[in-house]
């Protein structure tokens, strides 16, 4: 599934020019330790997470990841949305929390 | 089989400036993806050099990471000038991290960085003085046994 119809079928905010695209989605990883993402997640993934700071960008490039979907609520600053948007990541937000939206993505991707 | 020649390129890494914070090992990751090298080692190296450029960021002054590749290995040399680490064999444990709880908040210090470069790594080497600084050697194999 693209990043775009998972973006429509969870009803996630897009926070940056690059709202998803054709990226294909191939799965979802869900942490708040940048050590364990580095580590655990896969190519395509989609990141939801907790952490809205600048650093979480570098992570997303690292591992080639489909874009990252703050929940809770949860904004960055406005630096953030803006080297995204340089960076061309796709960057997502949502109200429900990290479960709700883990799970969500599960019954959409299984 | 790849084809290219020896490569040798340095880089500075700021102590404690988080904003640059990663760009190296994307950096890395991108010349050697040009290169044409196994994506599954690109990877690897990857994440080795994350948590090697991130330590630096995080504890250390200053450092100096170096990429060297011939048709045998990948190598990533890390030196820099900072505390240096008491007990490396602790620091080399999952889950040790001596990191503030700023630094915490944030993600970083779950203590994982060091073992991650264990995993990826063919070899692993950490050196270090108290007072003066830590070095990191990290090498991947082209191959399995890093034989031509
Ligand atoms: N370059 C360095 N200079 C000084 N101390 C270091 C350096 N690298 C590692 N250490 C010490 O080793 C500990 C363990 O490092 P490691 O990378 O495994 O975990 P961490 O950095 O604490 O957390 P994480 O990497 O998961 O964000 C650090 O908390 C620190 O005390
Ligand atoms: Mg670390």
């Amino acid at each position: 599934m693209t990043l775009t119809e998972v973006v429509e079928r969870l009803g996630l905010h897009v926070l940056t020019s690059r709202g998803g695209g054709d990226v294909k989605v191939t799965g979802g990883y869900a942490g708040d330790l940048l050590s364990d993402v580095i580590a655990n997640s896969k190519t395509g993934n989609l990141w939801i997470t907790m952490q809205t700071h600048q650093n979480v960008l570098a992570v997303v490039k690292l591992k080639d990841l489909a874009g990252i979907v703050f929940v809770n609520g949860r904004q960055p600053d406005e630096e953030v949305i803006q080297k995204a948007n340089e960076e061309h990541i796709a960057v997502l937000s949502t109200d429900e929390s990290a479960f709700i939206i883990s799970g969500q993505l599960y019954q959409l991707l299984k | 089989m790849v084809s290219h020649h020896d490569l040798s390129r340095t880089f500075e890494i700021k102590g404690r400036d988080f904003s640059k914070a990663g760009s190296i090992s994307i950096n890395i990751k991108e010349i050697l993806r040009e290169l044409g090298i196994d994506p599954v080692i690109v990877r690897r190296v990857a994440i080795a050099s994350y948590e090697a450029e991130m330590n630096v960021v995080m504890y250390a002054n200053k450092g100096e990471m170096v990429l060297r590749l011939n048709p045998k290995v990948i190598q990533i040399t890390l030196e820099d000038e900072g505390p240096g680490i008491e007990n490396i064999e602790m620091a080399m444990q999952e889950g040790y991290t001596t990191a503030t709880d700023e630094i915490r908040e944030m993600g970083f210090g779950a203590g994982m960085g060091l073992p991650n470069i264990k995993k990826n790594a063919d070899m692993f080497e950490l050196k270090s003085t108290i007072g003066k600084g830590t070095s990191y050697n990290i090498v991947f194999y082209l191959n399995s046994k890093g034989d031509v």
